[in-house]
């Protein structure tokens, strides 16, 4: 007797387990830093067009065939065409390096929530050196945040040859985040429906309590006035339309085949269109959403670093000329420094080269991305504002949500197909595949404990599920197009939902996504080439900044096979099936009676 | 003779304490940046406080038990507030050495501070290094207490939803033998219908209807 297919318990669980999926780390710490590099108020208008040409389309497409095949990706795409189960293969592939290097993620984030209730916040003041006669010296010349990130939490070796050691309190934290995430795919749909309606939840709770903090800041108004005057200038500037694109495609994260396991456990006729508009659209307010939060922050990091920053100028002058304490203010500070400049000359000469140009603008311009953003640029942040411990612990939190929302269809992705494997479903229960996979992934994801984790970790980030997954949906969109049939597609669903299929999607699905994803693949291809040798970003302790090196030839040859082992499942499975079909046809070949 | 004395006294205090003199220490005040409206004026009166303060910490200090106020000289106060003290031994013409003077300061700092209501950034005796606090280090990094909280809840509950699976399924395997046996009885109930028990013919297994059994022998073997 076959096992009815395990269902969502109602539609909103699919809706927000889509969401939690997709609204994730991206949208927090990618979004808005696109915004400020490609023009602020203006970025958002090939964001939207986008968002209507590609995101929503393609997110529908992929819903549709799921609920449709009602099976995991690689089931999915072998009832399509049985040349196309390589493109399944690849999902799971992706799926596959993105859950190892994404879990790290929420150790971190685990490490920094810990951090949280302790008084004053770990990373707000710098230890004291061996002889307790003055602060670190790394920590001196970096900042507090910077020191605590890169030296507690990473330990990082100068560059990605030094491996190190495995750091056991990340790898405890590790340990812990895939317990956590086990935890919640234990049971299937079962579990997984009960978990997406908090980590869907929360994370908006608290980015709507730091919206009304964060306005409240003092200098908030300076971000968010930079980040949305219009820099109209950069609609003209092709890679603001092709970033665009980009954070569309994997903010929604087409191609991994989460979306495709999620919509299999949907009831047949459940109205995936409305669904698919729906969770595209709050994905991108999301987006939109957090980076008016982020901006906030960043205005009153800047306007306090500016702050501090003239304050120290005025000590220093108050000091050399000893002038009356509380004389000179900011707004009387430039007529002074003239003033002393013609009254004297000699002694302002001397102190003139310690004296720092202190500008809101650049400290404004500091635009940064990824972990550097949430990690260090929000943590300095939090340290200057009141009862820091509170405002640390519900950050982290909602970062927590975020990354194990996004894990779980990750996760999901990976288990669907092999939970849906007659073979391996009869040997195994659905609970102890979910622990051998998550057991695997966490002993792999050791790696990025190491001191030469970080380094990886980019590695992962930038390569292992770029390229590729442009070219699975490059592949799914032609193969429900043309392979399958586009018609016979159409009235799939129109027998599955009852709706007929509206014209815009059959021409965008047909004409303008392929063509949009192509273009984006040859840009892809072409920065790659262009760029020559492939550099990463270094810690340097001695300096404490950052600095630019080349990877080795072993970080090369890691960033081919990354990229190679998911794109090559396509035509290796294609061809596969091939031999194995010819062979079967001239086995079968009845003897000429 | 007096007059000369006068003269003379005020001119070795000035050789005495002079801005980079030997065994001078320049001290700096910001007290409007830490009191803001609560700020006090700088007269000769919180000089001569100051001065108490240096003489006591002095005294503090062995062999030196005998410092007055009147040894500690201050000069080139400035509108910053900051000016140079020296430390005289009581005849006057030596000054004590740096070192004491500054093992004395940084024992006593903290009282300094709290006279005038400030703190080491406020009051700072430039050369004089401030000592750092010592870091509170629990014996146990607070992160790992929590840590072990959360990690023994979460493997309570994965351990309790995987035994729950397994009884589940478990319960699950026994129930299709369970549901033979009813049937079985629902059979062995024999139905009454107007009183008349009915035996269904499937229980019976096979009657042999005596009505056909003696047909083969009224027929004649050939």
């Amino acid at each position: 007797m076959e096992k009815a297919r395990p269902l969502w318990a109602n539609s909103l669980q699919f809706v927000f387990a889509c969401i939690s999926y997709a609204v994730g780390l991206g949208n927090v710490w990618r979004f808005p830093y696109l915004c400020q590099m490609y023009g602020g108020g203006s970025f958002l208008v090939p964001y939207i067009i986008m968002l209507f040409v590609e995101g929503m389309p393609l997110l529908y497409l992929e819903l549709a065939v799921g609920q449709r095949m009602r099976q995991g990706s690689i089931g999915a795409w072998r009832t399509i065409s049985p040349y196309l189960s390589g493109v399944g293969l690849a999902s799971v592939v992706a799926s596959f390096f993105l859950a190892t290097y994404y879990n790290i993620i929420n150790a971190w984030a685990f490490w920094y929530l810990f951090h949280s209730f302790q008084d004053p916040l770990p990373w707000s003041v710098c230890p004291l050196n061996h002889n307790r006669t003055g602060y670190d010296e790394e920590c001196e010349k970096a900042s507090s945040t910077q020191y605590f990130w890169y030296r507690k939490t990473l330990n990082i070796s100068p560059s990605i040859q030094d491996s190190g050691r495995v750091q056991w309190e990340p790898a405890l934290c590790l340990v812990l985040a895939w317990l956590v995430v086990y935890l919640c795919i234990l049971r299937g749909t079962e579990s997984t429906g009960k978990v997406v309606y908090f980590t869907a939840s929360l994370p908006y709770c608290v980015l709507l309590i730091y919206l009304v903090r964060g306005l409240t800041l003092h200098g908030a108004t300076n971000g968010l006035a930079y980040m949305f005057t219009p820099k109209l200038e950069q609609l003209a500037n092709p890679k603001a339309w092709i970033n665009a694109a980009t954070q569309i495609f994997f903010s929604l994260g087409l191609g991994f085949g989460s979306l495709i396991a999620f919509a299999s456990y949907n009831q047949p006729s459940n109205n995936c269109q409305k669904h698919a508009i729906i969770v595209s659209l709050i994905n991108s307010s999301t987006s939109i959403f957090a980076s008016i939060v982020t901006f906030s922050i960043y205005g009153f990091k800047a306007t306090f670093n500016y702050e501090s920053c003239l304050d120290k100028v005025i000590l220093l002058l108050t000091n050399s000329f000893d002038l009356e304490d509380g004389f000179l203010t900011p707004s009387n500070l430039e007529q002074v420094k003239s003033y002393l400049a013609s009254a004297f000359p000699s002694k302002y000469s001397e102190v003139l080269p310690q004296i720092k140009n202190c500008s809101l603008q650049s400290e404004l311009a500091t635009a940064v991305q990824g972990t550097g953003l949430s990690f260090i640029v929000y943590t300095e942040a939090i340290k200057n504002m009141e009862v820091s411990q509170l405002w640390s612990v519900l950050y982290f939190l909602m970062l927590l949500m975020l990354g194990i929302g996004s894990m779980l269809g990750n996760t999901a992705a990976i288990l669907t197909p092999l939970t849906d494997s007659k073979v391996i479903s009869r040997h195994l229960p659905k609970e102890a595949i979910s622990g051998l996979v998550c057991l695997v992934n966490c002993v792999i994801g050791l790696v990025f404990t190491m001191e030469a984790g970080n380094y990886w970790f980019d590695i992962f980030n930038d390569y292992a599920a770029t390229l590729s997954l442009l070219l699975i949906v490059l592949v799914e969109t032609i193969a429900v197009c043309y392979v399958y049939g586009l018609r016979r597609f159409e009235s799939d669903l129109k027998a599955m939902t009852g709706r007929t299929l509206n014209w815009y999607w059959k021409v965008i699905w047909a004409g303008v996504s392929p063509l949009l994803i192509v273009s984006l693949f040859v840009f892809y291809l072409t920065d790659y080439i262009l760029t020559g040798t492939l550099k990463y970003q270094a810690w340097d302790a001695s300096q404490g900044q950052l600095v630019t090196k080349d990877y080795p030839p072993h970080a090369l040859a890691v960033i081919g096979l990354l990229v190679a082992s998911s794109t090559m499942c396509i035509p290796l499975v294609a061809l596969g099936t091939f031999i194995t079909r010819c062979f079967k046809r001239k086995g079968d070949t009845p003897p000429v009676a | 003779m007096l007059r000369l004395l006068f003269v003379l006294v005020p001119a070795i205090h000035a050789q005495l304490c002079q801005p980079d003199a030997e065994n001078a220490f320049k001290v700096r005040l910001s007290i409007r940046t830490a009191l803001g409206d609560k700020a006090y004026v700088w007269d000769t009166n919180e000089e001569y406080l100051f001065k108490a303060m240096v003489a006591f910490s002095m005294r503090k200090v062995p062999n030196r038990e005998t410092t007055e106020i009147s040894h500690v000289l201050l000069c080139n106060v400035t509108q910053r507030v900051s000016f140079w003290f020296v430390v005289t031994d009581p005849s006057k013409n030596h000054t004590l050495p740096a070192v004491e003077i500054e093992s004395a300061i940084r024992m006593n700092r903290n009282r300094i501070n709290n006279a005038f209501f400030l703190n080491d950034q406020s009051l700072e005796f430039l050369k004089i290094p401030t000592t750092l606090a010592p870091p509170t280090d629990p014996s146990v990094p607070i992160w790992i207490i929590i840590f072990g909280v959360i990690f023994c809840i979460v493997i309570v509950a994965v351990v309790l939803l995987i035994l729950s699976g397994i009884r589940e399924r478990r319960r699950k395997s026994k129930e299709p033998s369970e549901a033979d046996d009813t049937e079985d009885k629902c059979e062995n109930t024999i139905t009454i219908e107007n009183g008349i028990p009915c035996d269904p013919l499937d229980t019976k297994g096979g009657h042999i209807n005596d009505a056909f059994m003696t047909e083969d022998e009224r027929l004649t073997p050939l």
